[in-house]
């Protein structure tokens, strides 16, 4: 029994080996280039440093890398809409606190309702992804193409073309910090993200499910799942979770910035999901892998931004380690490099006789 | 032509409920839109022949690089890639000729190998290494944004003498309006016109005439046939995906005949554009099916959205997007019925 | 070699991990004859037709065509067609959004100045077309076109390619009595004209309507050639399921004879469009029902109308009595049902997931999402099965996929009994299987029956369903034609119903 069980451990520190490994070389190059990068200070009662840094800003990437892991695994693609999801949930919530107005000092609705309106149209957005995918055959990157370009748009409606800004304590908690706590709130908000679905996962057949739909849909009908239906959450989940980092990303800027929240997320959402491990064809899939892919990309970020480059030409670097992980992933690839391993064998053992 | 109208007469009653379905609607619905603008908004000029024209000036380059995509989404692939081509061709274009000197024709060449080295490496982890279209040309996004950024923060606006005579070389058309006085005012285009017109008959030809042209509407139409058939089929999907490359380095360099400038937010979201107007234009995403045709009536009724919220005054501009979007949504649920219906067929 | 013989292939061997699909394969193919080459699954025929059309290489053994004595590799279709053989699959292999005459001249079209010159193709298109007696316009889009149609277009590319050797690849399996006719007179057409056809079917009648000689197949090895006329029906069928007694042991004997018929399932009238014509079925507590029936004759698609994988869209299924309506395989399960589907891989392993996952996941789908199993449930569960079934794998957490064949259909198995079923489908369960799983899995479908489950058993080895079932039901052409038990379940009855025409009527 016990040796059973080391053997599972084994298992699964072999899945999270190499996305694990991508985060230390990256500490370790952030760590070599810019001094004092682990050092963290208090400073108005409150912690600064690079590493608090990172994970603050990674905070709506490891939510809405949560998302994407689960959309990937059952459906075999990826959600390019979450981006433009999050501001339609910011624009959502602060129209609803602002009561239209442009700037406001007081809030004109109850702070959790509008919230929660915020993360009911983000995933009414999933929704109508899903039901794209799931019932209508649509490929997913399709699909969620429409309201990637819709979704900006439909934020600006909402706003009416205005930055709405809520100039309220209040609102600014989820973007900073709890009374007098250290630590600045996103990072709370990512972790209980990670930590609930880490626990449905655990505590409900859900993740099980996801996996076997996204492996074989055929077989998993056969044996009693509704492939459909729980393709269909996993769009939803997606798309609230959206919800929830847009929300965050507008409490940091206390306004609804359609153009702007979310810009580009949604391609290091799936960038997070590629770096931890997840194969972007769906089935078997790693939510602690995702989460450390999330927090390696923001090292990335953090890093290069400590080295003088511009957010602007952060996505050459990204470009690059995209096309190193697919073309790892490649199984063209990965049976080319079989075949050079199996030529070498082969040549140095004594040649065959000729199978012609 | 002759021969082919003949063919298609008696047809079309029968293959309604098919593709030519979806390219009628499009046909059709930038005819209502068009009609609707001239009616609703004559006395703002839209009547005037001029209007029909900027259409096309303003599209010239989103024309070209939307036939690069539909060649590659009939093929069966995909590339948003062609937004930050474009913006990466229009800032090299902008810092070779004002930052290092040289020539307006140089720049020229410079955008077309730009969009040729694009295409190669495109093409070749697509066809050769089995990636997913999507993914890879998501690499070209990021990395053509950020080389452009790279190469310069700043705005960058071209002031070459050569370049700007091209920009702004107005050629006269015998059509026109009169003014209030009864002058004559002849409507112009500019050479962007013109060249993306040309490239549009010359797509049309390959796409129809040879070889390659069939062969990709083969690949896409069922790849697995179309191997047992003979084709080389990974060369047809990488030739694809060059030529793709070749159209958004020319669809980027008339984008800077345009503006005459290059900056990192240039052209943003023009794959979107570019795409849904292939979609529009009914190219199917499932490969196979498509016309650069069509796909010309996509971009026009993008672009007439465009100056149909933009005469109307008070609409403001993301109006454009929910209306293509929900135009998009439209016909990509469409396709996808039609698609479920034949296959229960 | 002998003047009017276009394609000999002599000792052809292939081996796949683990299987031998061929062993010293010969065959012989003469001008101006249909060939019909025959055998149930696994025999060997798409193994040996995929050898000879390059789309797998062989260890040993020589191909030859008429004109040369030296012996042929082809390395990809497209090689075998430079030779000479062109192959037409079930799947038409054309392009759909493609006119009729595209598809006729791809690859090598008519050109003028460079151009595809589309007048001449659609010209001589049409000449093909008519020539052939195709009844289809050249500028039509294939996709416009009957599945018959495309067959036959398909038939004229390669025809028109100067092909010496035609495979037709089960092209009569999805189309119509009076499509079939057509196709064959279109072939006998050029069987006139000098062609050499080889053409894979299931169906008797059709062998017995166009075809001149015939070869059979069997477990990868040559049973023998024959003149059609020379060869009975009956006698085709046995040569096809073999009637060697190997040593598995009358396993048979121990199983008891049902003493009262209590049915669990009752179906009445049920039938799916296009699929399976409405038929009767009931299976008994404690009773092996097995369905026969060549491939394709409906077998699968009867269980499959039972269990709700494709829902019928006609007739009444009781369980234990009780009237009930099954839209989801998620209902059948409710209602005590099981079902190990004919292919393993694409509906029934889930390939990445663990061995204990794989047991699991029907049982866990039919508690629902929000009980999880324990994880100590889920163990002692993967390891019953695995003792009790002598699973060989690795470990628990293995996944299936790098499990032999024998030991995944033991998986699902395991699957299946762990959520304790009332009633247990079984569509070849032992296909691709070794000797010894083969008779433990069927004892053990007797075992289950003597503990009062109802099973339904399908195979395509006679033997094996004479050992295991108490009573059969026939197919053939998806309807079906009848029931043997007792005194006709022997080899020779089964297979003149299987065989029908001469047997019955």
């Amino acid at each position: 029994m016990n040796k059973k069980e080391f053997d599972m451990k084994k298992l699964t520190s072999m899945r999270l080996f190499l996305p694990i490994m991508c985060l230390l070389a990256m500490l370790i190059v952030a760590a070599i280039t810019i001094p004092g990068f682990f050092k963290i200070s208090v400073t108005n009662g409150v912690l600064y440093g690079y590493p608090i840094d990172v994970i603050n800003r990674a905070s709506e990437l490891v939510i809405l890398a949560v998302g994407m892991t689960l959309v990937t695994a059952a459906s075999g693609g990826q959600d390019i809409s979450v981006g433009a999801i999050m501001a339609v949930a910011a624009a959502v919530c602060c129209q609803i606190l602002s009561g239209g107005e442009v700037s406001v000092t007081s809030l004109a609705a109850p702070l959790v309702l509008a919230m929660l309106a915020g993360i009911i149209v983000a995933g009414v957005c999933g929704l109508f992804n899903g039901v794209l995918v799931s019932y209508l055959n649509i490929q997913p990157m399709v699909a969620t193409l429409i309201l990637f370009t819709a979704g900006r748009g439909i934020a600006q409606l909402v706003t009416k073309g205005q930055i709405t800004y809520i100039r309220v304590d209040s609102y600014m908690v989820a973007g900073g910090y709890i009374g007098k706590c250290p630590v600045p709130t996103p990072i709370f908000i990512a972790a209980a993200v990670v930590v609930v679905a880490y626990v449905i996962l655990k505590k409900t057949a859900f993740g099980l499910y996801v996996e076997s739909v996204g492996i074989n849909g055929n077989a998993s009908r056969l044996v009693g799942l509704n492939s459909r239906r729980i393709k269909l959450l996993t769009y939803i989940i997606c798309g609230a979770l959206a919800g929830v980092a847009g929300i965050v990303a507008s409490s940091r800027i206390y306004s609804a910035d359609a153009n702007n929240i979310g810009l580009n997320l949604e391609m290091d959402a799936i960038l997070a999901v590629a770096l931890g491990g997840n194969i972007l064809s769906g089935g078997k899939f790693s939510l602690m892998g995702s989460v450390i892919g999330a927090v390696t990309i923001q090292t990335l970020s953090t890093a290069l931004y400590a080295m003088g480059v511009s957010g602007d030409q952060l996505p050459v670097y990204k470009a690059i380690a995209i096309i190193i992980i697919v073309v790892l992933q490649s199984p063209v690839f990965k049976k080319y490099m079989a075949g050079l391993k199996t030529k070498k064998a082969a040549s140095g053992a004594a040649v065959e006789g000729g199978n012609q | 032509m002759v021969k082919q109208e003949k063919s298609s007469a008696p047809k079309k009653k029968l293959s309604l409920n098919g593709n030519s379905f979806l390219l009628l609607i499009t046909v059709g619905l930038f005819l209502a839109m068009y009609a609707a603008g001239m009616v609703i908004f004559a006395d703002k000029g839209f009547a005037k022949p001029q209007m029909f024209f900027n259409l096309f000036i303003t599209n010239a380059g989103l024309l070209v690089i939307s036939m690069g995509l539909t060649i590659v989404m009939i093929s069966g692939g995909i590339d948003i890639s062609v937004g930050s081509v474009t913006a990466l061709v229009c800032m090299v274009v902008a810092y070779s000729m004002e930052n290092m000197g040289m020539s307006a024709y140089v720049a020229v060449v410079l955008a077309l190998g730009i969009g040729l080295l694009y295409g190669l490496v495109q093409g070749f982890l697509v066809a050769y290494l089995e990636i997913q279209p999507f993914i890879v040309t998501l690499a070209g996004l990021f990395f053509g944004r950020g080389m452009t950024a790279v190469i310069s923060k700043e705005m960058i606006s071209i002031k070459n003498e050569t370049f700007l005579a091209w920009a702004n070389y107005k050629i006269y058309l015998p059509i026109g309006s009169y003014s209030k006085r009864g002058k004559f005012l002849p409507a112009y285009i500019y050479p962007t016109v013109v060249i993306a017109i040309v490239i549009l008959i010359l797509i049309i030809i390959i796409m129809k005439f040879t070889k390659f042209g069939r062969s990709v509407y083969a690949v896409g139409g069922n790849t697995q046939s179309a191997m047992m058939m003979g084709l080389n089929v990974r060369k047809i999907r990488l030739k694809a995906y060059i030529l793709d490359g070749l159209l958004a380095g020319c669809g980027g360099f008339l984008f800077c005949l345009n503006s005459c400038a290059g900056f990192v937010e240039q052209a943003k979201g023009l794959e979107m554009d570019a795409i849904s107007s292939a979609v529009i234009g009914g190219t199917l995403l499932s490969g196979g099916v498509g016309t650069p045709f069509g796909t010309l009536f996509g971009v026009l009724i993008k672009g007439t959205i465009t100056s149909l919220i933009t005469t109307q005054g008070t609409l403001s501009s993301w109006w454009v997007r929910i209306v293509l979007s929900v135009l998009l949504c439209f016909f990509i649920v469409l396709q996808s019925v039609l698609g479920n219906l034949k296959k229960k067929k | 070699m002998e003047e009017n013989i276009v394609l000999t292939m002599r000792y052809i061997s292939k081996t796949f991990p683990g299987v031998k699909a061929l062993q010293h394969v010969d065959f012989t193919l003469r001008k101006g004859e249909i060939h019909a080459l025959m055998g149930e699954n696994g025999a060997g025929k798409s193994t040996l037709i995929k050898v000879l059309t390059g789309v797998h290489d062989f260890e040993a053994g020589e191909i030859k065509m008429s004109g040369s004595d030296a012996s042929i590799i082809n390395r990809s279709p497209q090689d075998a067609q430079n030779n000479g053989i062109s192959t037409v699959y079930q799947e038409v292999n054309l392009c759909p959004n493609l006119t009729v005459a595209e598809n006729l001249f791809i690859g090598r079209e008519p050109k003028k100045a460079g151009f595809i010159d589309w007048k001449t193709m659609n010209k001589k298109s049409a000449e093909l077309l008519q020539s052939l007696d195709i009844d289809a316009k050249a500028t039509d889009k294939l996709e416009e076109c009957s599945l018959a149609k495309q067959q036959m277009i398909a038939i004229a590319r390669a025809v028109d390619m100067q092909c010496k050797v035609l495979i037709l690849d089960e092209p009569t399996s999805s189309l119509d009595d009076d499509e079939v006719e057509k196709l064959f007179v279109l072939m006998r057409r050029l069987r006139g004209e000098g062609v050499g056809i080889i053409f894979v079917t299931h169906f008797l009648e059709q062998v017995y309507a166009v075809c001149d000689r015939i070869t059979v197949l069997r477990n990868g090895e040559l049973v023998g050639e024959y003149e059609v006329k020379e060869l009975p029906r009956v006698m085709l069928v046995a040569k096809m399921m073999g009637k060697d007694f190997d040593d598995l042991a009358d396993i048979k004997s121990a199983h008891g004879e049902l003493k009262e018929f209590v049915p669990v399932i009752e179906a009445e009238g049920i039938g799916r469009k296009g699929s399976i014509k409405p038929f009767d079925f009931v299976v008994n507590k404690g009773e092996v029902v097995g369905l026969t029936g060549l491939l394709g004759s409906g077998r699968s698609e009867l269980v499959r109308a039972i269990y709700g994988a494709d829902k019928p869209d006609s007739g009444k299924l009781k369980v234990k009595g009780q009237e009930v309506k099954i839209n989801t395989p998620l209902d059948a399960m409710k209602l005590g049902m099981a079902y190990l589907p004919e292919d393993r891989k694409k509906d029934g392993i889930i390939a990445d997931l663990s061995v204990r996952e794989n047991i699991i996941i029907a049982l866990q789908a039919k508690k629902g999402m929000f009980k999880l199993m324990s994880r100590r449930e889920m163990e002692e569960a993967a390891d019953k099965y695995i003792e009790l079934l002598q699973i060989k794998t690795a470990s628990r957490e293995t996944p299936v996929k790098s499990l032999s064949g024998g030991n995944q259909q033991k998986v699902i198995i395991g699957r299946w009994l762990l959520t304790n079923p009332e009633y247990l489908i079984l569509d070849e369960p032992t296909r691709g299987i070794d000797i010894g799983t083969k008779t433990e899995i069927q004892k053990l479908v007797l075992n289950l029956a003597d503990d009062g489950m109802a099973v339904t058993f399908i195979s395509s080895e006679v033997e094996e369903m004479l050992r295991t079932c108490s009573r059969m039901g026939v197919l053939r052409d998806g309807k079906k034609v009848g029931e043997i038990a007792g005194e006709e379940l022997t080899q020779e009855g089964i297979m003149k119903a299987i065989a029908g025409g001469e047997g019955d009527e």
